[in-house]
């Protein structure tokens, strides 16, 4: 199953850095994603453009994790040569992940 | 309890008025917010400055205020806003001219000051930038700006000398909802749970229609009804801290749980340290309950200790960047435009044009998600339509000009097909952060009055 059947996604941005949210649609699913979708997983996903680190936060409150992602926007807002300079649209790719249910 | 409503009245620079004259209008709000400078917007609206000193503010800013100030006035609805960019006071006489030529009296203006540090930015050569960690005087290109993201405290001080339109140049963007709250509610400045509260409600409303349906919506998924006619949000703030989010009911977009939380994490990256000039707020253990249609309570936001310094902004002048695009169809589109990429390469390398980054993509395949080479093919394969994009960032001007028209030059000397060449060169200024002592500012107001 693709990860978008049980969660949504908004990406934000901050220099080189782009932020992930991955907020599960029914809170009975937030262990099972927080389990598989791991930084490490994440990093591996996005590997051709996330040059840096990631860091995942879990909010269980909102059954949700952030994903940090560092040197992740071809150099940062202002001068990324991509497209999408923002990254608005990672979190649809995001969401292409597959998940074990 | 005592309470407000703030509303949100833009997401971006350019935002539209409709939502926000509406919410005006029929959302019985005390406040509204407009946050409309992004992190280079300032830098340019500098330039803005240097080539004419009665501008450097927000472009809208005239258009938004003839159709604010009459309901402002009518319906007591004070106006907090960062539209001032690289010169509020300008901009705050402008909002008194436009006061005087609608008719409008009784009305105070206010324009906090003390964020622009340009002109002794050579005193912080030695601090380290936060981008890339080497001194700031090692930055290659011309300053034009350095702004410090400030706090609350001038909002509060111009609400507190009576001011109905509140302009700022760069604050941070939760502070322009935690300055009404200081005021209205009375809370120390230093009562840091109160203040990560306010944090969290300033940092839901200054993104415009992103609480209400905008930048959510997912056919199938997550639909949303009547986006074309998204309403702006509105905050119920309460004495003790809790939010209730909200719109009218007759605008198009829906507040639920999921738009609130997806605003919630937006931009942020550690949920528990959330640092501003006011707070390090912590976001990390919010409930959102959803109490009534369009009716969201969020609570739960707490707070500690900031830390003490500004954040400066540093606007400089950094590169060119050019992007050239030419679209291939048919069967085979892709092959053609991996060939038109490979001739551009070849021709720039052929002709020893000189650049520091070179980017070749083929939108409709690759152009948002990086793919390897394997993959280009095939995603590609069977595409009927592919753009190629060619992206470089120069030194020089000339030399992203030249890059341009070796796409151009596809059209005669490139594959079969080859259209819609578009061309444009751009001057980049970037930015560079460093921090600096909160000591080392000091922020003032200044009133104009009809």
């Amino acid at each position: 199953m693709k990860l978008r059947e049980i969660a949504h996604s908004r990406t934000g941005d901050k220099g080189n850095i782009s932020n992930i949210s991955l907020i599960v649609y029914n809170m009975d699913d937030y262990e099972l994603v927080k389990e598989q979708i791991t930084a490490i997983k994440v990093k591996e996903w996005f590997q051709n453009a996330v040059k840096g680190e990631v860091i995942r936060y879990e909010i269980p409150s909102l059954g949700a994790l952030n994903f940090v992602m560092t040197n992740a926007l071809g150099g940062g807002v202002t001068r990324s040569l991509s497209l999408d300079r923002h990254g608005k649209s990672l979190s649809s790719f995001l969401l292409e992940m597959d998940i074990q249910t | 309890m005592k309470k407000i409503r703030i509303g949100g009245g833009a997401g971006y620079s350019g935002d539209r008025i409709e939502p926000a004259v509406e919410i005006m209008k029929k959302g019985d709000i005390d406040y509204i917010i407009f946050e409309c400078l992004a992190e280079r917007t300032i830098a340019l609206a500098q330039q803005q400055k240097l080539a004419d000193p009665d501008k450097g503010f927000n472009d809208l800013l005239e258009y938004r205020m003839e159709k604010v100030l009459p309901i402002c006035t009518e319906k007591k609805i004070k106006v907090i806003t960062n539209m001032g960019a690289a010169n509020p006071v300008s901009a705050a006489r402008s909002v008194k001219d436009i006061a005087v030529r609608l008719g409008i009296t009784g009305l105070k203006i206010a324009a906090v000051l003390g964020d622009d540090i340009y002109s002794v930015i050579d005193d912080y050569r030695d601090f380290k930038t936060l981008e890339y960690g080497n001194n700031l005087s090692e930055l290659k290109g011309e300053f034009i700006s350095a702004n410090a993201y400030l706090g609350a405290e001038g909002i509060q001080e111009a609400l507190q000398g009576g001011a109905d339109i509140v302009i700022t140049g760069r604050v941070t963007d939760p502070s322009l909802v935690i300055g009404p709250l200081l005021y209205e509610f009375g809370w120390s400045i230093d009562d840091y749970n109160m203040l990560g509260k306010g944090t969290l409600a300033g940092h839901l409303l200054e993104c415009g229609a992103q609480l209400t349906g905008g930048y959510f919506a997912e056919p199938g998924y997550k639909d949303v009804p009547e986006l074309w006619n998204v309403g702006f949000p509105i905050g119920e703030v309460y004495e003790n801290g809790d939010i209730t989010i909200t719109k009218l009911a007759e605008t198009g977009g829906k507040v639920t749980t999921g738009t609130v939380k997806e605003q919630i994490l937006y931009e942020i990256h550690d949920p528990s340290n959330y640092m501003t000039p006011d707070v390090n707020a912590d976001f990390s253990q919010i409930t959102v309950k959803e109490i009534g249609h369009d009716r969201v309570l969020v609570t739960g936001a707490t707070g500690r200790e900031k830390s003490g310094y500004y954040k400066i902004s540093i606007g400089y002048k950094d590169c060119y960047i050019v992007e050239a695009e030419i679209s291939y169809g048919g069967p085979g589109a892709l092959e053609k435009a991996k060939l038109a990429g490979d001739i551009v390469e070849k021709r720039i390398q052929h002709t020893d044009l000189s650049f520091q980054e070179l980017k070749i993509d083929y939108i409709g395949v690759n152009s948002l998600f990086q793919t390897s080479a394997s993959d280009l093919s095939e995603k590609g394969s069977g595409c009927n339509e592919v753009r190629l994009r060619v992206a470089g960032r120069t030194t020089l001007k000339e030399d992203g000009i030249m890059i341009g028209n070796e796409v151009e030059a596809l059209y005669t000397n490139g594959p079969a097909g080859g259209g819609g060449v578009r061309i444009n060169v751009n001057e980049i200024v970037s930015i560079a952060s460093i921090l600096i002592p909160v000591e080392d500012i000091e922020t003032h107001v200044i009133f104009e009055e009809v």
